[in-house]
């Protein structure tokens, strides 16, 4: 009877799950609803279709992106003079904390989770994600807690840094912190219900004729995501819920006053933080395996390397943490084993970088804005990489850590990296969001003014920190002016950089040239629909014909409706919507 | 192949001509510029490397107008792959090797600090919570005796002793970090200043502690640097190679005024040094008690403060409103109105 007892409700929970998973085949296949269209109304509302949640999250991660970089922009107006003289100590700081914490939970990982949840289901072959319902609720979790978090300027905002590192952060006032803590904590939440249903439905949703190594890349790289999202999220949870209670009632688990240990804090935060690097960048080196192989007309070189790579990187990721403490309360053997972790992910890595580079090498290569970026991406994040294995270097870090340098390193790999692969995502992806083809000279203005900014901004900054200047200051020494005031002409130039790419997307997306169906001639399933897919994304179910990236192999000729198997092996999850 | 070489060379020729690094005033600092060399050196061939190809890419590969035809169907190499994958490891296992060479050359495995010599407490490490039930059976601060077995001090942080010179050092300071500045006081002698004066090639040991938050003690003209943490004794140990004035920085966020939080360190030759620690040892009792001559717990904050108030922005009223009592309570309120016209 016992086991029973235990063993119902969980079977009842499983079978909960599957059939969110497998819906019953015996419904309406598909098709017999008359096709519906979006209205603008829909994408204001608690919609369960993954395509207007993609572009939920992506509108509203680049409303936080427009934030955060004003915040940037009066940083480097503060920065312009050796002197504290435009905004006081106090709110300098407060902007620096915000402008990290926008630009990583409210930027980056949302744009990310955006692509994923838009691409994810249409290059698989499904209706929808596995748990409709959960995927609206990831999203809606994410404007009040933005809002909240950028508002707190208007009170008493966060200004111990987006590291928020005990004892400071328990002494720069209470309100400000207990807002960043709390709305950290719904973003994550936010987070791990993405991961759970990205995992699930890559794993579980995939067209019976495709399997994991037919599987385009980018889904590959949100699988390594994905494993990083839920492993490390919940202990950042757990360091931000001990650091309330430190705040909030006067624990000590951190706090040094009444025996706490602010080291556990760091190595806490920094198990969850230094994946969250990955969890920013996967995403992106997923979209640019895709952009690559379609506007180079080659098949992407090294597949599998590419796909485990992403495995190996998220793997590593969880155990390099302790490298951004070689100079905090880090023993010598364990320095040792940290860098020696953290060079060992330039392997793989390395192994992505050349291999898109041998894609592009013989192809023929279409310089569209979407290249463009792809192809900056390479570049500048080539650069983020090389002082990446650099400041893993013990020796060489204890000099650089918490400078300039790490500044400037944490920017190639996250605006070099993310922020070029995001454009070139949504340059390539638009198409088939909208149904109609972006501008491209004002593409190609965008990239040249982005390019410029980004290296005019942070390239001095590797000099500056070399040479002695600290991070997260608003007064420093004289001899810096000259290149400081290089990197604020190079900011203001990355905030110029957005207005023809903002003019672009709202005039486009209205005016734009009709794309048609597959404007770039690719060959993953998300272009074998309509643009914009409908509703449930496929009239019938693909069959797989060709590979993702079979690029110059004979193929089926397109115009030959590809076979329908039987109803009975297609996974259908009309119930669901 | 005539590209290869030329990449050699450039790389070769930039990694030793960058200029990025600031004067070195140590034999850490060579050391550290070696490896940092080296590491430019292989970086910028990987640089050019990348950057090259993606430009032949561009203009090379680039496609025909009216050529809609796919490129050659290459999906691999598997040598070629290898290859890439081997090289990387090769590189990151000699810089790897390098920098644990290094790391144990500069002192970062130094035995002796593992078990260190008897540490002062102060009373911030002890009595941490005042005025609540658990500081009930604690002693009164003042009367902390000297302990012999400091319990949070049981692993080594920071960059300690050469290999090569296993004995004490010449001369140990005691450094102590508080929103905003750096308090300095010579072991043996009991004198306490705001600026750090050290005797040229002589092996020097600083201790580093925390008093409120976390700081860091930068010298980039040395290449060394070392968090502090309340609670937790840090070290620096290394030789000044370089008569000078260098600055000396706070590297970790502690607050509105961080910026400003920053002395000097001069590297004076040993008979300058010695006349200038005379000098403060005579100057110091000067002012009303025997401070110097105080054992280090008994002397009063306003005692440590009053020889170097003149250097140094914070005064015997602001550090009172620093003092752990006041912690729990609008701390950054008081510091920022105190600390505001000095800063």
């Amino acid at each position: 009877m016992l086991p029973y007892l235990v063993a119902e409700p969980f079977h009842r929970l499983l079978q909960f799950v599957m059939t969110q998973t497998e819906a019953p085949t015996t419904k309406l296949p598909s098709g017999h609803h008359p096709a519906q269209e979006r209205k603008w109304q829909d994408y204001f509302t608690f919609n369960t279709d993954h395509k207007v949640i993609g572009i939920q999250y992506l509108v509203t991660s680049f409303v936080f992106f427009a934030i955060g970089g004003l915040m940037a922009d009066v940083i480097r107006t503060e920065l312009r003079t050796p002197a504290s003289d435009v905004v006081s100590p106090e709110l300098y700081n407060q902007l620096l904390t915000l402008h990290g914490t926008i630009m990583i939970f409210l930027w980056i990982i949302p744009a990310g989770a955006g692509l994923a949840n838009y691409l994810i289901p249409l290059m698989i072959g499904a209706r929808d994600m596995a748990f409709p319902k959960m995927n609206a609720l990831a999203f809606w979790m994410l404007p009040p807690a933005g809002v909240l978090l950028a508002l707190s300027i208007l009170v008493d905002a966060p200004q111990a840094g987006w590291t928020s590192y005990p004892p400071l952060s328990l002494m720069t006032g209470k309100v400000g912190e207990g807002i960043w803590i709390f709305s950290l904590l719904v973003l994550g939440t936010s987070s791990i219900l993405g991961a759970i249903n990205f995992f699930t439905t890559i794993i579980k949703m995939r067209v019976p004729s495709m399997d994991l190594n037919s599987m385009p890349l980018f889904c590959w790289s949100m699988l390594a995501t994905s494993a990083l999202i839920l492993i490390g999220t919940p202990v950042l949870a757990g360091a931000l819920i001990l650091l309330a209670f430190d705040l909030l009632v006067g624990t000590a688990f951190f706090n040094p006053t009444g025996g706490g240990d602010p080291v556990v804090y760091q190595h806490m935060f920094w198990f969850y933080s230094h994946p969250a690097v990955y969890i920013m960048i996967l995403p992106l080196f997923g979209a640019i395996s895709e952009i690559i192989p379609v506007h180079a007309r080659k098949p992407i070189f090294g597949y599998l390397a590419i796909a485990y790579s992403s495995l190996a990187i998220s793997f590593l990721g969880l155990i390099v943490w302790a490298h951004h403490m070689f100079t905090s309360g880090t023993p010598a053997w364990l320095r040792m084993f940290f860098m020696i972790t953290t060079m060992v992910i330039a392997v793989p890595t390395g192994i992505k970088v050349f291999s898109w580079l041998a894609t592009m090498w013989g192809g023929k290569i279409a310089l569209n804005s979407a290249m463009l970026f792809a192809m900056g991406f390479v570049g500048e994040f080539v650069i983020g990489g090389i002082s990446g294995v650099m400041v893993a270097s013990v020796p060489f870090d204890i000099h650089v850590h918490d400078t300039y340098f790490i500044v400037a390193h944490l920017h190639y790999v996250l605006f070099g990296g993310s922020v070029f692969g995001i454009y070139a995502a949504i340059y390539h992806w638009f198409p088939k969001m909208t149904g109609r083809m972006m501008n491209e000279p004002l593409g190609i203005v965008h990239f040249i003014l982005t390019l410029i900014g980004m290296n005019l901004t942070f390239m001095p900054m590797h000099a500056l920190g070399m040479q002695g200047m600290n991070r997260r200051v608003a007064l420093y020494d004289p001899q810096f002016q000259p290149l400081n005031e290089l990197c604020t002409i190079g900011a203001y130039i990355l905030a110029v950089s957005t207005v023809p790419f903002l003019i672009n997307a709202v005039w486009s997306w209205i005016k734009g040239a009709k794309a048609g169906d597959n404007p770039w001639n690719a060959l993953t399933l998300e272009w074998q629909t309509t643009s914009p897919p409908e509703i449930e994304n496929f009239e019938t179910l693909p069959v797989l014909a060709w590979g993702p990236y079979d690029y110059g192999v004979e193929r089926i000729p397109e115009d030959i409706e590809p076979p329908l198997t039987s109803p009975e092996l297609q996974p259908d999850t009309s119930a669901l919507s | 192949m005539l590209a290869g070489i030329a990449l050699t060379l450039v790389s070769l020729w930039y990694g030793q001509n960058h200029g990025l690094a600031p004067v070195q005033a140590s034999a850490d600092a060579v050391l550290v510029d070696d490896l940092f060399n080296t590491m430019m050196t292989v970086g910028m061939g990987i640089f050019l490397l990348v950057e090259g190809v993606l430009i032949i890419c561009m203009f090379k590969f680039r496609r025909k107008p009216g050529d809609d035809t796919d490129g050659p169907p290459i999906a691999g190499n598997i040598p070629l792959e290898i290859l890439w994958t081997a090289i990387p490891v090769v590189i990151v296992l000699v810089i790897g090797v390098y920098s644990f060479e290094i790391y144990r050359i500069e002192g970062g495995f130094d035995p002796e600090a593992a078990e260190q010599s008897p540490v002062q407490v102060s009373p911030v490490q002890v009595a941490m919570l005042p005025d609540t039930e658990m500081s009930a059976p604690l002693l009164p601060p003042a009367s902390q005796p000297v302990s012999h077995k400091p319990m949070h001090n049981h692993m080594a942080l920071g960059v300690g002793g050469m290999p090569d010179q296993m004995k004490d050092p010449d001369l140990t300071v005691n450094v102590m970090g508080l929103q905003y500045a750096w308090i300095f006081t010579y072991q043996d002698t009991g004198v306490t200043a705001g600026e750090l004066h050290l005797p040229a090639d002589k092996d020097v040991k600083l201790v580093i502690k925390a008093q409120d938050v976390l700081h860091a003690f930068w010298l980039p003209q040395f290449r060394l640097k070392q968090d502090a943490i309340p609670g937790q004794d840090a070290e620096l140990r290394f030789t000044p190679t370089r008569v000078g004035e260098y600055p000396i920085i706070c590297a970790e966020l502690c607050g509105p005024y961080h910026g400003a939080m920053a002395s000097k360190l001069y590297v004076q030759p040993a008979d300058e040094f010695d006349q200038w620690l005379q000098q403060q040892i005579a100057s110091q009792p000067n002012s009303d008690q025997t401070v110097a001559a105080k054992p280090a717990a008994d002397r009063t904050d306003a005692d440590y403060l009053a020889t170097f108030a003149a250097h140094n922005p914070v005064d015997a009223a602001a550090l009172e409103q620093l003092h752990p009592h006041s912690m729990q309570h609008s701390m950054s309120e008081q510091a920022a109105q105190s600390l505001q016209p000095t800063a």
